[in-house]
């Protein structure tokens, strides 16, 4: 597994690495692998899509990042290297100084990520004050980002409390934390998903402008490979805990090599047109991560299967312009 | 909120006025009156004019009606009546015991948060840890052993292996002798205390452990706040309604306990005052006494409700 890191060597410096990232829970022995082998790689200021349906193992992938799995998840093996220091092995304390300052991520639900109990100000102010703001230019910045972020009054804003502001604007709220500290790395964890459409496409856009403002690499996950188009670089397909494909967008989009890409694409109306469908629309159901045995995992789904996707598990293969894919079989031979 | 405690404090009074009519029912209604209860046996040595005389002073006859208005009224100006047995006013006994009882109230309380939260919270940040198994002994004898029993047990074992008795001395006053007054406090207020911090500790560990997998402790943590803020700002925060709520149900229980632990550790508190009033059928005292522990009662319960509003700001649009 370890060999298949993806994309063509460095036009710039790696800043966040995983190689062969492993989650899991242990049960006295036995591990329960979840995320099975994930490689991935961002450079400074790229902007890289996770995809895959829900429950592949996106979000667990990214809070390994930050060591914030929940519950008795945890990192079964595997590095993640971030601007060349290895996070897996840094203490609790040095941790905090990457979480928030360097790495800042964005959770998926607005509603539960912030404190109810605590005025805005307080929970942008205490993420300044934790990485070495003072008092005042704690509160000076919290004005700023607020603003930043096209929150309307600002003023208003800060003295509220989370429950008193709408989902859009709590996710703004979340943002505003993310990127009062200048990350130079910003994890955003489906940041649309529980939001009205009209709000996701704001949501979309601030993002997006932001990270033009600002330089700082993006790790976008979502389960709508819609939303990717036009926001990323590069493209990593997950499905039950792996990554089945990696490539540049456009050719990801142009010509997928791997059969679930395909099927995800074919279940787009067209790429750019606005409505979208949910992945689920693709035949069948992703398998349970707990039984997987040996051979492809999307073989039951899959119209180009043959006897060798049963037996064995296919490992990311180059397949040119920097696209990878873990499947047996060439997008040539599956009209056969 | 100005409305809201308003509405409360009525709701408190109303819930006063009914504890008072109980109260005076329940004594009226027991064998006996003011007069046997002053006289003893040889109230039946009285003659007819005699009895006719006192039953007229004590107002043994009158409608109970009027017993309870004119009750009230006296309640009300300040007048409590006086004791029966003693011939003092009640409120001179009354003020004496209260400072007692509060001070024992209090102890026990800052014991049992202290033992009840330290051990919760950092119990629950490693659970079946070291801390946490020896807080789950602590729960286990407070919730368990009664108090009766470890306030003799504790009177017991100090006295015979360190004969050391405190209490066998006269009572000290809190500003008079305060060592003393300490020494004298702690014991009784560490048993009370024990049940209180079991309590406290369950509920705070299991609010904590349900709060540390909420996702904006996620974020706090994200975000790269120090262990000492993610845990007390964010964590115990979150955990703290349960545990405010959880405090003020142990606080009126307390009110109970301290009745028999004054009994064991012979502190002059309104327990005590009250337990020997009810063997003398020293109406004036009981009534005084019970009411003041009612409104007690009532008053923490206020308080506890004041504290959800400003904990958790989602309960003012309620
Ligand atoms: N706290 C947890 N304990 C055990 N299993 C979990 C936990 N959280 C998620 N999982 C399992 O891990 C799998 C992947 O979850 P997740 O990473 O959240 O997927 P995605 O973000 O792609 O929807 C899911 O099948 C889910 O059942
Ligand atoms: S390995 Fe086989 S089953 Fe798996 S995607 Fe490729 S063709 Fe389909
Ligand atoms: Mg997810």
């Amino acid at each position: 597994m370890t060999g298949a890191v993806a994309g063509p060597r460095a036009k710039s410096e790696a800043l966040l690495e995983l190689r062969s990232v492993r989650v899991g829970f242990r049960e006295r022995r036995h591990e329960h692998e979840i995320v099975r082998g994930v490689n991935l790689l961002v450079r400074a200021g790229e902007k890289l899509g996770i995809v895959g349906e829900s429950g592949s193992g996106k979000t667990l992938t990214v809070l390994s990042v930050l060591r914030l799995l929940p519950g008795r998840l945890q990192l079964l093996s595997g590095r993640v290297s971030f601007a060349g220091q290895d996070l897996t092995e840094l203490r609790e304390r040095q941790l905090r100084q990457v979480r928030g300052s360097q790495v800042a991520m964005v959770y998926q639900d607005p509603m539960t990520s912030l404190n109810p109990l605590l005025r805005v100000r307080s929970q942008v102010v205490e993420t300044l004050r934790a990485h070495g703001a003072g008092r005042d230019e704690a509160h000076d910045r919290c004005r700023e980002v607020l603003y930043q972020v096209g929150l309307p009054d600002p003023e208003r804003v800060e003295r509220s409390f989370p429950h008193e502001l709408s989902g859009g604007m709590q996710q703004r709220v979340m943002i505003a934390i993310a990127l009062s500290v200048s990350p130079r790395l910003l994890i955003a964890d489906e940041p649309t998903t529980a939001l009205d459409v009209t709000v996701q496409q704001q949501i979309l856009e601030l993002v997006e402008g932001l990270q033009e403002h600002t330089g700082m690499a993006v790790v976008w996950v979502t389960h709508d490979l819609g939303v990717v188009a036009r926001t990323v670089d590069q493209v990593a397909v997950m499905y039950a805990g792996r990554v089945v494909e990696l490539a540049p967008t456009r050719r990801l989009f142009a010509r997928p090599s791997h059969p679930y890409t395909a099927a995800l694409l074919g279940a787009l109306p067209s790429a750019g047109a606005g409505h979208r469908r949910p992945l689920t629309q693709i035949g069948g159901t992703p398998p349970d991560p707990a039984r997987l045995g040996s051979g492809c995992p999307f073989r039951a789904r899959c119209r180009h299967a043959v006897a060798r996707c049963e037996e064995e598990e296919p490992t990311l293969i180059g397949r040119g312009e920097g696209s990878f894919a873990a499947c047996w079989r060439a997008p040539e031979e599956w009209a056969s | 909120m100005l409305a809201s405690v308003a509405r409360r404090l009525l709701s408190m009074l109303v819930t006063l006025l009914g504890v008072s009519v109980i109260i005076f029912l329940v004594l009226r209604l027991l064998p006996g009156n003011a007069v046997t209860a002053q006289m003893g046996v040889s109230a039946g040595l009285l003659s007819h004019a005699q009895r006719v005389a006192l039953d007229h002073y004590y107002g043994v006859g009158e409608p109970f009606l009027r017993q309870y208005v004119s009750w009230l009224g006296a309640m009300l100006t300040g007048n409590l009546g006086v004791s029966l047995s003693s011939r003092t006013s009640v409120v001179s006994l009354v003020g004496a015991a209260l400072p007692v009882t509060l001070e024992l109230a209090i102890a026990s309380m800052v014991i049992g948060e202290l033992i009840g939260v330290l051990f919760g919270v950092f119990g629950s940040l490693r659970p079946r840890g070291v801390v946490d198994n020896a807080g789950q002994g602590v729960a286990v004898v407070g919730l368990g052993v009664p108090s009766f029993v470890i306030g003799t047990g504790l009177v017991t074992f100090l006295a015979s292996s360190f004969h050391y008795f405190p209490s066998s001395r006269a009572f000290a006053g809190l500003f008079s002798n305060p060592w003393l007054n300490l020494q004298q406090i702690f014991f009784p207020a560490l048993t009370l205390g024990l049940g209180v911090g079991a309590a406290i500790m369950r509920t705070t560990r299991a609010a904590m452990l349900e709060v540390v997998s909420t996702g904006f402790a996620r974020t706090a943590r994200g975000k790269g706040l120090s262990k000492f803020v993610v845990t007390w700002k964010h964590l115990f925060l979150g955990a703290l309604v349960p545990v405010v709520t959880m405090s003020g149900i142990q606080l009126g229980y307390l009110l109970g306990g301290t009745v028999v632990v004054e009994q064991i550790f012979v502190l002059p508190g309104l327990g005590r005052l009250l337990v020997n009033s009810i063997s003398n059928r020293d109406f004036p005292v009981v009534q005084s006494v019970t009411l003041i522990f009612a409104a007690g009662f009532i008053v923490v319960n206020m308080l506890t409700d004041m504290l959800y509003t400003l904990i958790d700001p989602r309960t003012h649009a309620r």
